[in-house]
Protein backbone atom coordinates (compact mmCIF):
# COMPACT_ATOMS: atom_id res chain seq x y z
CA UNK A 1 0.00 0.00 0.00
CA UNK A 2 2.27 2.48 1.54
CA UNK A 3 5.93 3.83 0.13
CA UNK A 4 9.17 3.01 2.40
CA UNK A 5 10.77 6.75 2.28
CA UNK A 6 14.49 4.97 2.33
CA UNK A 7 16.82 8.17 2.78
CA UNK A 8 19.14 6.30 3.82
CA UNK A 9 20.33 2.65 4.65
CA UNK A 10 20.40 2.90 8.43
CA UNK A 11 17.52 1.65 10.18
CA UNK A 12 15.16 4.07 12.18
CA UNK A 13 14.84 2.12 15.04
CA UNK A 14 17.72 -1.33 15.80
CA UNK A 15 16.79 -3.02 18.97
CA UNK A 16 20.21 -5.09 20.02
CA UNK A 17 19.74 -8.28 22.18
CA UNK A 18 17.72 -6.71 24.38
CA UNK A 19 16.83 -8.70 27.67
CA UNK A 20 14.17 -7.57 30.54
CA UNK A 21 13.23 -9.21 34.33
CA UNK A 22 10.39 -8.45 36.60
CA UNK A 23 11.83 -9.74 39.78
CA UNK A 24 12.24 -13.40 38.30
CA UNK A 25 10.23 -12.50 35.45
CA UNK A 26 11.61 -12.78 32.46
CA UNK A 27 9.73 -10.59 30.07
CA UNK A 28 11.73 -10.05 27.40
CA UNK A 29 14.38 -12.66 26.05
CA UNK A 30 17.57 -11.17 23.69
CA UNK A 31 14.66 -9.56 21.33
CA UNK A 32 16.40 -8.01 18.48
CA UNK A 33 14.42 -6.53 15.98
CA UNK A 34 15.34 -2.88 13.26
CA UNK A 35 12.33 -0.88 12.25
CA UNK A 36 12.77 0.71 8.72
CA UNK A 37 12.44 4.71 7.92
CA UNK A 38 8.87 4.96 7.47
CA UNK A 39 8.34 1.16 7.93
CA UNK A 40 5.11 0.30 10.27
CA UNK A 41 5.86 -2.57 12.40
CA UNK A 42 2.99 -4.42 13.89
CA UNK A 43 3.89 -6.48 17.23
CA UNK A 44 0.37 -8.64 18.21
CA UNK A 45 0.82 -11.58 20.60
CA UNK A 46 -0.88 -12.65 23.88
CA UNK A 47 -1.09 -10.75 26.79
CA UNK A 48 2.05 -11.21 28.99
CA UNK A 49 3.78 -11.88 25.60
CA UNK A 50 6.83 -9.05 26.27
CA UNK A 51 5.15 -6.86 23.53
CA UNK A 52 4.06 -3.91 25.55
CA UNK A 53 7.48 -3.99 27.52
CA UNK A 54 9.16 -3.94 24.37
CA UNK A 55 7.60 -0.93 23.25
CA UNK A 56 8.16 0.82 26.43
CA UNK A 57 12.10 -0.38 26.08
CA UNK A 58 12.05 1.47 22.96
CA UNK A 59 11.55 5.03 24.86
CA UNK A 60 13.25 3.60 28.19
CA UNK A 61 9.97 3.87 30.13
CA UNK A 62 10.91 0.55 31.09
CA UNK A 63 15.00 0.40 31.17
CA UNK A 64 16.53 -2.94 30.07
CA UNK A 65 18.65 -5.43 31.33
CA UNK A 66 20.39 -6.20 28.42
CA UNK A 67 21.13 -5.09 25.28
CA UNK A 68 20.62 -1.65 23.51
CA UNK A 69 18.20 0.16 21.26
CA UNK A 70 19.17 2.37 18.63
CA UNK A 71 17.02 5.15 17.47
CA UNK A 72 18.25 7.40 14.18
CA UNK A 73 22.07 6.31 14.97
CA UNK A 74 21.41 7.53 18.65
CA UNK A 75 22.17 4.88 21.31
CA UNK A 76 19.31 5.16 24.01
CA UNK A 77 20.82 5.71 27.31
CA UNK A 78 19.38 5.84 31.00
CA UNK A 79 21.14 8.98 31.24
CA UNK A 80 18.80 11.88 31.74
CA UNK A 81 19.78 14.92 29.81
CA UNK A 82 20.12 12.38 26.48
CA UNK A 83 17.43 10.44 27.53
CA UNK A 84 14.99 13.48 27.29
CA UNK A 85 16.23 14.57 24.33
CA UNK A 86 15.73 11.52 22.48
CA UNK A 87 12.06 10.80 24.22
CA UNK A 88 11.16 14.46 22.58
CA UNK A 89 11.94 12.74 19.02
CA UNK A 90 9.89 9.55 20.23
CA UNK A 91 5.84 10.20 20.18
CA UNK A 92 3.94 7.67 22.51
CA UNK A 93 0.12 7.12 22.59
CA UNK A 94 -1.14 4.94 25.42
CA UNK A 95 -3.74 2.69 25.59
CA UNK A 96 -5.58 5.23 28.45
CA UNK A 97 -4.92 8.16 26.21
CA UNK A 98 -3.52 9.93 29.47
CA UNK A 99 -4.06 13.68 28.29
CA UNK A 100 -3.20 15.69 31.06
CA UNK A 101 -6.89 16.49 32.32
CA UNK A 102 -6.50 19.44 34.05
CA UNK A 103 -5.05 21.18 30.86
CA UNK A 104 -7.23 21.87 27.35
CA UNK A 105 -6.60 20.14 24.52
CA UNK A 106 -5.07 23.05 23.00
CA UNK A 107 -3.05 23.08 26.34
CA UNK A 108 -2.65 19.20 26.28
CA UNK A 109 -0.52 19.75 22.08
CA UNK A 110 1.62 23.27 23.52
CA UNK A 111 2.98 22.07 26.92
CA UNK A 112 6.12 19.69 25.40
CA UNK A 113 6.15 22.40 22.74
CA UNK A 114 6.97 25.09 24.99
CA UNK A 115 8.81 23.41 27.60
CA UNK A 116 10.84 21.58 25.68
CA UNK A 117 11.22 22.84 22.41
CA UNK A 118 10.97 26.35 23.95
CA UNK A 119 8.87 27.32 20.90
CA UNK A 120 6.83 30.54 21.85
CA UNK A 121 2.63 30.40 22.74
CA UNK A 122 1.07 31.77 19.39
CA UNK A 123 3.60 29.24 17.42
CA UNK A 124 2.82 26.52 19.59
CA UNK A 125 -0.88 26.87 19.70
CA UNK A 126 -0.55 27.62 15.63
CA UNK A 127 1.07 23.94 15.09
CA UNK A 128 -1.80 22.78 17.74
CA UNK A 129 -4.72 23.85 16.24
CA UNK A 130 -3.12 22.44 12.66
CA UNK A 131 -2.54 18.91 14.13
CA UNK A 132 -6.33 19.48 15.67
CA UNK A 133 -7.39 20.14 11.83
CA UNK A 134 -5.51 17.07 10.85
CA UNK A 135 -6.63 14.96 13.20
CA UNK A 136 -10.81 16.09 12.70
CA UNK A 137 -11.36 17.91 16.25
CA UNK A 138 -10.43 21.72 15.68
CA UNK A 139 -13.43 22.68 17.13
CA UNK A 140 -12.41 21.22 20.39
CA UNK A 141 -9.93 22.91 20.96
CA UNK A 142 -10.83 24.86 23.89
CA UNK A 143 -12.80 21.80 25.71
CA UNK A 144 -11.15 19.67 28.71
CA UNK A 145 -9.85 16.02 27.47
CA UNK A 146 -12.56 14.40 30.02
CA UNK A 147 -15.97 16.02 28.21
CA UNK A 148 -14.44 14.35 25.07
CA UNK A 149 -15.26 11.38 23.73
CA UNK A 150 -12.62 8.04 24.25
CA UNK A 151 -11.67 8.60 19.92
CA UNK A 152 -11.38 11.78 20.24
CA UNK A 153 -9.20 11.58 23.15
CA UNK A 154 -7.33 9.39 21.36
CA UNK A 155 -6.64 11.76 18.34
CA UNK A 156 -6.08 14.80 20.54
CA UNK A 157 -2.96 11.98 22.30
CA UNK A 158 -1.80 11.23 18.33
CA UNK A 159 -1.84 15.38 17.49
CA UNK A 160 0.16 15.70 21.07
CA UNK A 161 2.96 13.69 20.42
CA UNK A 162 3.19 14.81 16.23
CA UNK A 163 3.61 18.41 17.67
CA UNK A 164 6.81 17.18 18.77
CA UNK A 165 7.74 16.37 14.66
CA UNK A 166 8.81 12.47 16.43
CA UNK A 167 11.03 10.64 13.66
CA UNK A 168 8.81 7.42 15.21
CA UNK A 169 6.04 6.85 17.37
CA UNK A 170 4.94 3.94 19.53
CA UNK A 171 1.23 2.91 19.91
CA UNK A 172 0.84 0.89 23.04
CA UNK A 173 -2.94 -0.56 21.91
CA UNK A 174 -4.04 2.73 21.24
CA UNK A 175 -7.83 1.40 20.82
CA UNK A 176 -8.42 -0.92 23.26
CA UNK A 177 -9.69 0.91 25.51
CA UNK A 178 -12.25 2.21 22.84
CA UNK A 179 -15.56 1.78 22.40
CA UNK A 180 -16.02 -0.68 19.05
CA UNK A 181 -17.56 2.29 17.04
CA UNK A 182 -14.86 5.13 18.08
CA UNK A 183 -11.86 2.50 16.52
CA UNK A 184 -12.50 3.36 13.19
CA UNK A 185 -11.86 7.22 13.72
CA UNK A 186 -8.53 6.66 15.30
CA UNK A 187 -7.74 4.21 13.10
CA UNK A 188 -8.09 6.47 10.40
CA UNK A 189 -5.91 8.84 11.63
CA UNK A 190 -3.19 6.11 11.87
CA UNK A 191 -3.52 5.07 8.67
CA UNK A 192 -3.19 8.76 7.13
CA UNK A 193 -0.09 9.09 8.83
CA UNK A 194 1.33 5.63 7.93
CA UNK A 195 0.83 7.13 4.33
CA UNK A 196 2.63 10.51 4.95
CA UNK A 197 5.92 8.11 5.37
CA UNK A 198 5.73 8.02 9.36
CA UNK A 199 7.93 5.25 11.29
CA UNK A 200 5.34 3.95 13.17
CA UNK A 201 5.69 0.76 16.25
CA UNK A 202 2.44 -0.29 16.88
CA UNK A 203 1.34 -2.90 19.19
CA UNK A 204 -2.37 -3.84 18.23
CA UNK A 205 -4.75 -6.76 17.34
CA UNK A 206 -6.43 -5.04 14.60
CA UNK A 207 -6.10 -6.90 11.58
CA UNK A 208 -7.78 -4.31 9.13
CA UNK A 209 -4.91 -2.19 9.95
CA UNK A 210 -2.25 -4.26 9.50
CA UNK A 211 -3.29 -5.52 6.25
CA UNK A 212 -3.86 -2.10 5.29
CA UNK A 213 -0.77 -0.22 6.72
CA UNK A 214 2.09 -2.60 8.23
CA UNK A 215 5.26 -3.82 6.17
CA UNK A 216 6.18 -5.90 8.66
CA UNK A 217 4.55 -7.99 11.68
CA UNK A 218 6.06 -9.54 14.43
CA UNK A 219 4.20 -12.17 16.58
CA UNK A 220 5.94 -12.44 20.36
CA UNK A 221 5.03 -15.33 22.78
CA UNK A 222 6.45 -16.10 26.77
CA UNK A 223 9.30 -12.54 25.75
CA UNK A 224 10.43 -13.96 22.34
CA UNK A 225 9.52 -13.36 18.87
CA UNK A 226 8.06 -16.31 17.49
CA UNK A 227 7.47 -15.39 13.61
CA UNK A 228 8.03 -11.92 11.93
CA UNK A 229 7.05 -11.98 8.28
CA UNK A 230 4.92 -9.65 5.92
CA UNK A 231 1.06 -9.05 6.99
CA UNK A 232 0.27 -11.61 4.53
CA UNK A 233 2.75 -14.31 5.41
CA UNK A 234 2.26 -14.02 9.43
CA UNK A 235 -1.26 -13.66 9.22
CA UNK A 236 -2.11 -15.69 5.78
CA UNK A 237 0.41 -18.48 6.17
CA UNK A 238 1.89 -18.93 9.88
CA UNK A 239 4.75 -21.05 10.66
CA UNK A 240 4.15 -21.88 14.08
CA UNK A 241 1.95 -23.53 15.98
CA UNK A 242 1.75 -20.64 18.72
CA UNK A 243 0.86 -18.21 15.76
CA UNK A 244 -1.52 -20.40 14.29
CA UNK A 245 -3.45 -20.81 17.85
CA UNK A 246 -2.91 -17.39 18.57
CA UNK A 247 -4.85 -16.13 15.63
CA UNK A 248 -6.88 -19.20 15.45
CA UNK A 249 -8.26 -17.68 18.63
CA UNK A 250 -8.49 -13.73 17.66
CA UNK A 251 -9.60 -14.02 14.17
CA UNK A 252 -12.48 -16.40 15.76
CA UNK B 1 -20.41 14.05 50.73
CA UNK B 2 -22.24 11.36 50.16
CA UNK B 3 -25.83 12.36 49.75
CA UNK B 4 -28.00 9.29 50.56
CA UNK B 5 -31.19 8.98 48.86
CA UNK B 6 -34.51 8.36 50.55
CA UNK B 7 -35.78 4.70 48.97
CA UNK B 8 -38.35 6.22 46.40
CA UNK B 9 -42.16 5.41 46.67
CA UNK B 10 -43.04 6.22 43.58
CA UNK B 11 -42.07 6.31 40.37
CA UNK B 12 -41.39 9.90 40.72
CA UNK B 13 -37.98 10.83 39.96
CA UNK B 14 -36.26 12.73 43.09
CA UNK B 15 -36.42 16.09 42.84
CA UNK B 16 -33.85 18.27 44.61
CA UNK B 17 -36.13 20.95 45.58
CA UNK B 18 -38.22 19.09 47.41
CA UNK B 19 -37.71 19.47 51.64
CA UNK B 20 -36.10 15.87 52.88
CA UNK B 21 -35.96 15.36 56.28
CA UNK B 22 -33.52 12.69 56.05
CA UNK B 23 -30.99 14.75 53.92
CA UNK B 24 -31.46 18.22 56.12
CA UNK B 25 -28.59 19.06 58.07
CA UNK B 26 -30.52 19.19 61.52
CA UNK B 27 -26.53 19.40 63.26
CA UNK B 28 -26.28 22.76 61.75
CA UNK B 29 -29.35 23.77 62.97
CA UNK B 30 -28.32 22.76 66.47
CA UNK B 31 -25.07 24.52 66.64
CA UNK B 32 -26.40 27.40 65.26
CA UNK B 33 -28.84 27.55 67.87
CA UNK B 34 -26.19 27.12 70.57
CA UNK B 35 -23.85 30.09 68.79
CA UNK B 36 -27.50 32.26 68.66
CA UNK B 37 -28.13 31.35 72.21
CA UNK B 38 -24.90 32.79 73.04
CA UNK B 39 -24.56 35.50 71.04
CA UNK B 40 -27.86 36.58 72.67
CA UNK B 41 -26.32 36.02 76.03
CA UNK B 42 -23.38 38.10 75.16
CA UNK B 43 -25.60 40.85 73.88
CA UNK B 44 -28.24 40.73 76.97
CA UNK B 45 -25.82 40.31 79.62
CA UNK B 46 -23.36 42.66 80.92
CA UNK B 47 -21.27 40.33 82.49
CA UNK B 48 -21.39 37.91 79.41
CA UNK B 49 -20.94 41.27 77.02
CA UNK B 50 -17.49 42.32 79.46
CA UNK B 51 -16.05 38.85 79.39
CA UNK B 52 -16.40 38.45 74.92
CA UNK B 53 -14.55 41.79 75.28
CA UNK B 54 -11.83 40.73 76.69
CA UNK B 55 -11.28 37.71 74.91
CA UNK B 56 -11.94 39.02 71.85
CA UNK B 57 -8.49 41.25 72.59
CA UNK B 58 -6.62 37.73 71.59
CA UNK B 59 -8.55 37.00 68.38
CA UNK B 60 -6.41 38.51 66.00
CA UNK B 61 -3.26 36.86 67.85
CA UNK B 62 -5.19 33.88 67.47
CA UNK B 63 -6.22 34.14 63.53
CA UNK B 64 -2.97 35.25 63.27
CA UNK B 65 -0.89 32.96 64.58
CA UNK B 66 -3.18 30.48 62.85
CA UNK B 67 -2.67 31.95 59.12
CA UNK B 68 0.87 32.51 59.22
CA UNK B 69 1.11 29.28 60.41
CA UNK B 70 -0.89 27.58 57.85
CA UNK B 71 0.96 29.45 55.03
CA UNK B 72 4.62 28.09 55.93
CA UNK B 73 3.44 24.61 56.53
CA UNK B 74 1.59 24.59 53.36
CA UNK B 75 5.35 25.94 51.91
CA UNK B 76 7.54 23.41 53.80
CA UNK B 77 4.49 20.65 53.91
CA UNK B 78 5.07 20.45 50.00
CA UNK B 79 8.99 20.64 50.03
CA UNK B 80 8.65 17.57 52.66
CA UNK B 81 6.12 15.88 50.30
CA UNK B 82 8.77 16.05 47.34
CA UNK B 83 10.95 14.51 49.54
CA UNK B 84 8.83 12.24 51.02
CA UNK B 85 8.45 10.72 47.50
CA UNK B 86 11.86 11.71 45.68
CA UNK B 87 13.81 9.08 44.17
CA UNK B 88 16.96 10.42 45.57
CA UNK B 89 17.86 8.06 48.72
CA UNK B 90 19.14 10.84 51.18
CA UNK B 91 16.48 13.17 50.57
CA UNK B 92 13.59 10.37 50.18
CA UNK B 93 15.33 9.22 53.78
CA UNK B 94 16.06 13.00 55.30
CA UNK B 95 11.74 14.00 54.76
CA UNK B 96 10.36 10.21 56.41
CA UNK B 97 13.05 10.51 59.22
CA UNK B 98 11.37 14.17 59.90
CA UNK B 99 7.77 12.99 59.31
CA UNK B 100 7.68 10.28 61.39
CA UNK B 101 9.62 11.70 64.61
CA UNK B 102 7.18 14.83 64.16
CA UNK B 103 4.35 12.45 63.95
CA UNK B 104 5.41 10.25 67.13
CA UNK B 105 5.76 12.96 69.25
CA UNK B 106 2.59 14.66 71.38
CA UNK B 107 1.83 18.30 69.86
CA UNK B 108 1.67 19.75 73.12
CA UNK B 109 5.40 17.93 73.96
CA UNK B 110 6.55 19.11 70.96
CA UNK B 111 5.59 23.15 71.40
CA UNK B 112 7.24 22.61 74.54
CA UNK B 113 10.51 20.60 72.93
CA UNK B 114 10.56 23.57 69.84
CA UNK B 115 10.21 26.42 71.95
CA UNK B 116 12.56 26.21 74.85
CA UNK B 117 14.87 23.58 73.70
CA UNK B 118 15.25 23.81 69.61
CA UNK B 119 14.83 27.30 68.91
CA UNK B 120 17.45 28.18 71.54
CA UNK B 121 19.83 25.69 70.09
CA UNK B 122 19.75 26.51 66.75
CA UNK B 123 19.96 30.41 67.96
CA UNK B 124 22.82 29.52 69.79
CA UNK B 125 24.51 27.97 66.83
CA UNK B 126 23.57 30.76 64.55
CA UNK B 127 24.99 33.02 67.12
CA UNK B 128 21.76 34.46 67.87
CA UNK B 129 20.51 35.49 71.35
CA UNK B 130 17.23 33.25 71.88
CA UNK B 131 15.66 35.19 74.21
CA UNK B 132 15.16 38.19 71.22
CA UNK B 133 12.79 35.58 69.29
CA UNK B 134 9.36 36.08 70.53
CA UNK B 135 7.03 33.24 72.26
CA UNK B 136 4.31 34.27 69.45
CA UNK B 137 7.64 33.76 66.81
CA UNK B 138 8.63 30.38 68.71
CA UNK B 139 5.07 29.29 68.51
CA UNK B 140 4.61 29.96 64.74
CA UNK B 141 7.97 28.07 64.36
CA UNK B 142 6.26 25.51 66.31
CA UNK B 143 3.27 25.15 64.62
CA UNK B 144 4.99 25.10 61.29
CA UNK B 145 7.84 22.42 61.89
CA UNK B 146 4.45 20.43 63.45
CA UNK B 147 1.68 20.41 61.02
CA UNK B 148 4.32 20.52 57.66
CA UNK B 149 5.25 16.89 58.45
CA UNK B 150 1.16 16.55 58.42
CA UNK B 151 0.99 18.48 55.43
CA UNK B 152 3.66 16.63 53.60
CA UNK B 153 1.75 13.48 54.51
CA UNK B 154 -1.09 15.23 52.61
CA UNK B 155 0.82 15.91 49.43
CA UNK B 156 2.23 12.73 49.15
CA UNK B 157 -0.78 10.97 49.23
CA UNK B 158 -2.23 13.24 46.65
CA UNK B 159 0.90 12.88 44.06
CA UNK B 160 0.74 9.09 44.79
CA UNK B 161 -2.92 9.29 43.76
CA UNK B 162 -1.85 10.28 40.27
CA UNK B 163 -1.67 7.48 38.42
CA UNK B 164 1.80 6.54 36.97
CA UNK B 165 0.76 7.24 33.24
CA UNK B 166 0.32 10.55 33.52
CA UNK B 167 4.23 10.89 34.31
CA UNK B 168 4.56 8.20 31.46
CA UNK B 169 2.78 10.40 29.10
CA UNK B 170 4.68 13.86 30.43
CA UNK B 171 8.12 12.03 30.40
CA UNK B 172 7.61 10.39 26.61
CA UNK B 173 7.13 14.10 25.40
CA UNK B 174 10.41 14.69 26.41
CA UNK B 175 9.86 16.70 29.46
CA UNK B 176 12.27 16.47 32.82
CA UNK B 177 11.29 14.99 36.10
CA UNK B 178 10.78 18.29 37.50
CA UNK B 179 9.00 19.74 34.49
CA UNK B 180 6.51 16.76 34.68
CA UNK B 181 6.24 16.78 38.47
CA UNK B 182 5.32 20.99 38.15
CA UNK B 183 3.11 20.96 35.05
CA UNK B 184 1.43 17.62 35.12
CA UNK B 185 1.59 16.05 38.46
CA UNK B 186 1.31 18.73 40.77
CA UNK B 187 -1.49 20.98 39.51
CA UNK B 188 -3.91 17.47 39.68
CA UNK B 189 -2.41 16.44 42.87
CA UNK B 190 -3.18 20.05 44.90
CA UNK B 191 -6.74 19.74 43.75
CA UNK B 192 -7.32 16.15 44.62
CA UNK B 193 -5.90 17.42 48.19
CA UNK B 194 -7.44 20.70 48.80
CA UNK B 195 -10.32 19.25 51.02
CA UNK B 196 -7.48 17.42 53.39
CA UNK B 197 -5.80 20.52 53.58
CA UNK B 198 -9.00 22.68 54.39
CA UNK B 199 -9.19 20.13 57.36
CA UNK B 200 -5.55 20.94 58.34
CA UNK B 201 -6.35 24.70 58.13
CA UNK B 202 -9.26 23.97 60.87
CA UNK B 203 -6.90 21.58 63.06
CA UNK B 204 -4.45 24.38 63.00
CA UNK B 205 -6.89 26.83 64.32
CA UNK B 206 -7.72 24.45 66.77
CA UNK B 207 -3.89 23.65 67.95
CA UNK B 208 -3.19 26.99 68.50
CA UNK B 209 -4.87 27.13 71.58
CA UNK B 210 -2.02 24.97 72.91
CA UNK B 211 0.03 27.68 72.23
CA UNK B 212 -1.56 29.21 75.06
CA UNK B 213 1.05 27.40 77.61
CA UNK B 214 4.03 29.22 76.31
CA UNK B 215 1.80 32.98 77.51
CA UNK B 216 0.94 33.93 74.23
CA UNK B 217 -1.93 35.77 74.44
CA UNK B 218 -4.32 33.74 71.87
CA UNK B 219 -7.77 33.88 72.94
CA UNK B 220 -7.19 30.52 75.05
CA UNK B 221 -4.56 32.36 77.20
CA UNK B 222 -6.68 35.24 77.62
CA UNK B 223 -9.87 33.21 78.98
CA UNK B 224 -7.26 31.92 81.23
CA UNK B 225 -5.81 35.02 82.26
CA UNK B 226 -9.39 36.35 82.55
CA UNK B 227 -10.75 33.73 84.63
CA UNK B 228 -7.42 33.87 87.62
CA UNK B 229 -9.20 36.96 88.35
CA UNK B 230 -12.98 36.57 87.49
CA UNK B 231 -13.30 33.39 88.73
CA UNK B 232 -15.98 33.35 86.46
CA UNK B 233 -15.42 29.57 84.88
CA UNK B 234 -18.72 28.92 83.27
CA UNK B 235 -19.11 32.26 81.35
CA UNK B 236 -15.77 32.49 79.84
CA UNK B 237 -15.31 28.78 78.73
CA UNK B 238 -18.50 28.52 77.10
CA UNK B 239 -17.67 32.02 75.45
CA UNK B 240 -14.53 30.34 74.33
CA UNK B 241 -16.20 27.60 72.99
CA UNK B 242 -18.38 29.72 71.09
CA UNK B 243 -15.10 31.42 69.81
CA UNK B 244 -14.07 28.36 68.43
CA UNK B 245 -16.69 26.74 66.96
CA UNK B 246 -17.90 29.29 65.07
CA UNK B 247 -14.85 30.06 63.65
CA UNK B 248 -14.28 25.97 62.90
CA UNK B 249 -18.32 26.20 61.52
CA UNK B 250 -17.39 28.88 59.40
CA UNK B 251 -14.40 27.64 57.99
CA UNK B 252 -15.63 24.56 57.12
CA UNK B 253 -19.17 25.68 55.35
CA UNK B 254 -16.37 28.16 53.38
CA UNK B 255 -14.41 24.83 52.97
CA UNK B 256 -17.34 22.77 51.57
CA UNK B 257 -18.74 25.96 49.14
CA UNK B 258 -15.26 26.22 47.56
CA UNK B 259 -15.17 22.48 46.91
CA UNK B 260 -18.04 21.88 45.28
CA UNK B 261 -17.54 25.29 43.09
CA UNK B 262 -14.50 23.60 42.09
CA UNK B 263 -16.15 20.30 41.79
CA UNK B 264 -18.66 21.95 39.65
CA UNK B 265 -15.65 23.68 37.57
CA UNK B 266 -14.52 20.39 36.87
CA UNK B 267 -14.25 20.15 33.19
Amino acid sequence: MSTKLATTNQPMISINNISKFFGDFRALDNVSLTVDRGEVLMIVGPSGSGKSTLLRCINHLEVPDAGNIIIDGKQVTPKERELNAIRAEVGMVFQRFELFPHLTVLENICLAQQKVRNSSRSESEKVARGLLEKVGIPEQANKYPPKLSGGQQQRVAIARSLAMQPKVILFDEPTSALDPEMINEVLDVMLTLAREGMTMVVVSHEMGFARKAAHQVVFMDGGTIVEQGTPDQVFGAPQHERTKLFLSRILH
Amino acid sequence: MAVDLPPSTSLQPPTNKRFNWRTFPWWLVAIGLIIAYMGYRIIDDPEYTSIFEAILTGLGTTLMVTGISFICALILGLVLGLGRVSRNVILRNLSIGYIEFIRGVPILVLIFTISFAIVPALSNGLGLNASNVSLTVRAIIALVLIYAAYIAEIFRAGIESISRGQMEAARSLGLTHAQAMRYVILPQAFRNVLPALGNDLIAILKDSSLVSVLGVREITQVSRLSVSSSFKYEETYFILTAFYLTMTLVLSLLLQWLQRKMSSNVH
